[in-house]
């Protein structure tokens, strides 16, 4: 799948909208002399998958932290699962590319203390469903030893791999596990969406010193997102726990992580074609969670939609929405902030049964214009 | 019997040139091994003073703690070393700067060993800010430079020490780890997990079990189908040995510290042991063993007991040497605790410091509307 990800805003119809301030001729200008893309301003420069921008962040800490080495389920020799460690091996070696048996809680329990010794692992999961029988060293081992030494044993590794649903791979091989980890004082929890977020966030968590659960996703690994030159380059690194705004707009705030925020972004598209400009934020972490983007956000829209693929129960949306209650924020809302979410079942394989238990476009957009009473 | 440079025989002890003392130890049970660990082992005067010291230091500490937790000033679990002390000094006698260790939550003694004695151990067992977690670890959870905790779910510091021992191997630093866990650990999934990568990548790690007969309240016999635990290795060489003499324990780490700098991969070391408190200070230890058999072990099997007898018998230290470092024990002890007591805790705030080594945010208090700023104060991190 190779798309280039382009949009392009339309001019405004002036519909029945409850606009709360602001006149909308006065940005009207401004919307639309600017075709924004997906990433960053900076002139396109160069198409790069998912996939790729994983390697090259991973292959350029390697090469500039020597201490930097991975570890896991076919990382070497098979060149990665998924190929996001291509070609690793080979430039590596044996000692910096470690093929393990499948053996989750050992080599989780390894690649931790291995870290506690002063060394930086990557210690990827071939999807974070396995990474279950691994838990209590990510949380009990990774996790809580900082605090527990009060201060004196930090440990800077990094767990990644795919995360939440693929495609027909029903109920075990589907979990979301971003509520999960992010309840956890200790760790920090990041889950990218573009090309960009992933090359920067996977440099930033492995020059972080403390634990980071970094939650890819398998269908975006092979889609293409444009790379500024700046995001291009060596050094580029993204901070954890700043939200980004994928798609500015006014009438309504979507919130998305991961493959989610795909969806609200076409989910925007359609709705500026009846009039609603949905500012899409992209969380790009989930702890620490970017709470001050979300507040600044719907102070200006006063409305909150949170979009997410995961079960509904405790999930990052109820997070969200705990927040907003309990804030000043609660104050700016026109309508009940509201969430979209994956069913609540485990994940069936039948296709169309699938496509029930996730949220599409579509559900974005009805649940934006019944917020805002557009029919 | 005084040693001088004759030749005498007491009991299985004889006493050779230069004042030291050549003990001979029970033989060891070896597997998948050519060769053993020497059963002679020669002891220096220095060094039966500094074994015996360290002893019972370890054992006044922990009979200490003890009465403090029965007196409710210290809180939570409680896990005590006493009877179990030989092992820790019989193997920190071989190690070097650059070896490290990692055990369970059995672990005072160690941080006793390898950090600033005794006070920092009590100090965080009463929750003080001189503990060596500051009080926001516990008992479970003492860390010192190179020694990885005090870990509390069983078995789970068992991959953290190999990972530990590849670090070693990574940096080429010549530094060995040594894992200790228990019979009940000894089964646990992780615990092979951990012996096929050991094995697979000839890791510089020691396995060592010290098992002291019980589980909390499950006997060898009732846990593990195969009681020979440094057989339970497979591929992965064992030897079994007597945990109480110190000696012994000694000359087993000697030959698998030699094992390991040969680059031939994991050993592993049983230590037949026994504790005479309970698992913890909540279970009193007498449901599943009788306090016959308790007895008869301090009577019989007692490390100090049996490295006094030796070194009393032989005439290599005397009765008044030891009577020194015993009062000696006993007032670190005192000083240590009196200190401790004395002590504060940490401010309430900082409840909400050191969770991170890097981060400028708030965190969520119990009050929903209060957050406190993140700030670290604590240890500087060891692996920025």
């Amino acid at each position: 799948m190779h798309r280039c990800r382009i949009f392009q805003l339309t001019p405004l119809n002036m519909v029945n909208i409850s606009i709360k301030s602001m006149p909308l001729l006065a940005n009207i200008n401004k919307v639309i002399a600017r075709r924004t893309f997906a990433t960053s301003k900076a002139a396109a420069t160069k198409q790069m998958t998912v996939r790729d921008a994983l390697n090259s962040a991973m292959d350029e800490e390697m090469e500039r932290d020597e201490r930097v080495f991975i570890i896991g389920e076919e990382v070497a020799q098979y060149d990665g699962a998924y190929k996001v460690t291509r070609g690793l091996w080979k430039k590596y070696g044996d000692k910096r590319v470690i093929d393990t048996p499948i053996t989750e809680m050992g080599f989780t329990g390894i690649a931790t203390g291995a870290a506690m010794a002063g060394l930086r692992p990557i210690c990827e999961f071939m999807t974070f469903n396995f990474a279950m029988q691994a838990i209590d060293q990510i949380i009990n081992s990774a996790g809580k030893t900082f605090y527990m030494s009060a201060g004196r044993v930090n440990v800077p590794i990094v767990f990644r791999g795919p995360n939440g649903a693929a495609a027909g791979v029903a109920a075990q091989h589907s979990q979301c596990y971003g509520a999960w980890y992010a309840h956890c004082p200790g760790l920090k929890v990041v889950s990218p969406y573009n090309s960009e977020d992933c090359k920067g966030l996977l440099k930033a968590a492995i020059r972080d010193p403390d634990p980071v659960v970094f939650l890819e996703n398998e269908i975006l690994y092979g889609v293409q997102y444009t790379m500024s030159d700046q995001a291009l380059s060596k050094d580029f690194v993204l901070p954890i726990g700043k939200a980004k705004i994928e798609r500015p707009g006014k009438h309504v705030t979507i919130i998305a992580h991961s493959k989610a925020v795909e969806t609200s972004l076409e989910a925007a598209k359609e709705l500026a074609g009846k009039g609603i400009e949905a500012e899409v934020i992209n969380l790009r972490s989930l702890r620490p969670l970017d709470f001050d983007a979300i507040a600044k956000s719907v102070s200006k829209t006063n409305h909150l939609i949170s979009v997410e693929q995961g079960w509904p129960t405790c999930g990052i949306g109820s997070e969200i929405l705990a927040r907003i209650m309990e804030s000043e924020t609660f104050f700016h809302l026109d309508q009940p902030a509201i969430r979209i979410t994956g069913a609540d079942v485990p994940m069936p394989y039948a296709k169309t049964l699938e496509a029930a238990a996730l949220p599409t476009p579509k559900d974005v957009v009805e649940a934006a214009k019944k917020l805002l009473k557009v029919k | 019997i005084r040693a001088n440079n004759n030749i005498l025989r007491i009991n299985n002890v004889t006493s050779v040139l230069n004042r030291n003392l050549a003990i001979e130890t029970q033989p060891f049970d070896v597997y998948n091994l050519d060769d053993s660990p020497k059963t002679s082992a020669e002891l220096s005067k220095e060094d039966a003073l500094r074994y015996f010291e360290q002893m019972s230091f370890i054992r006044k500490m922990e009979t200490a703690i003890g009465k403090m937790y029965t007196k409710k000033i210290i809180r939570g679990f409680c896990h005590l070393y006493s009877g179990e002390e030989a092992i820790s000094v019989g193997l920190n006698a071989i190690m070097r700067p650059q070896d490290t260790v990692i055990t369970s939550y059995r672990c005072h003694a160690w941080t006793y060993l390898m950090g600033d004695g005794l006070q920092p151990v009590i100090a965080e067992l009463l929750g003080k800010k001189s503990g060596c977690s500051r009080g926001k670890g516990g008992s479970m959870h003492m860390y010192v430079k190179n020694f990885y905790g005090g870990n509390g779910i069983v078995g789970a510091h068992v991959p953290l020490g190999t990972g530990v021992a590849l670090a070693h191997q990574y940096k080429k630093d010549d530094g060995i780890c040594t894992t200790l866990f228990g019979d009940g650990a000894s089964n646990q999934g992780q615990v092979f997990e951990a012996y096929n990568i050991a094995k697979l990548l000839s890791l510089p790690v020691i396995y060592g079990i010290e098992n002291n007969n019980y589980a909390m309240g499950t006997s060898v016999v009732r846990s593990s189908a195969m009681k020979e635990l440094y057989k339970k290795g497979n591929y992965v060489p064992g030897i079994r040995l007597d945990g109480m003499d110190v000696l012994a324990v000694r000359e087993a780490c000697r030959f698998a510290f030699d094992y390991i700098k040969s680059g031939k991969g994991p050993i592993i070391l049983e230590f037949l042991t026994y504790r005479y408190g309970g698992h913890s200070m909540s279970d009193p230890g007498t449901s599943y063993r009788t306090r016959e058999e308790v007895e008869e072990v301090r009577k019989n099997r007692d490390p100090l007991k049996l490295l006094k007898d030796k070194v009393i018998g032989s005439g290599l230290v005397t009765e008044d040497e030891l009577k020194q470092i015993d009062e000696k024990a006993k007032k670190a002890v005192k000083e240590a605790t009196d200190k401790s007591v004395a002590d504060t805790e940490i401010a309430a705030e900082e409840v909400a410091y050191d969770i991170y080594s890097n981060y400028k945010g708030k965190v969520k208090m119990v009050q929903w509307s209060k957050y406190l700023d993140h700030k670290n104060v604590g240890f500087k991190p060891i692996n920025l």
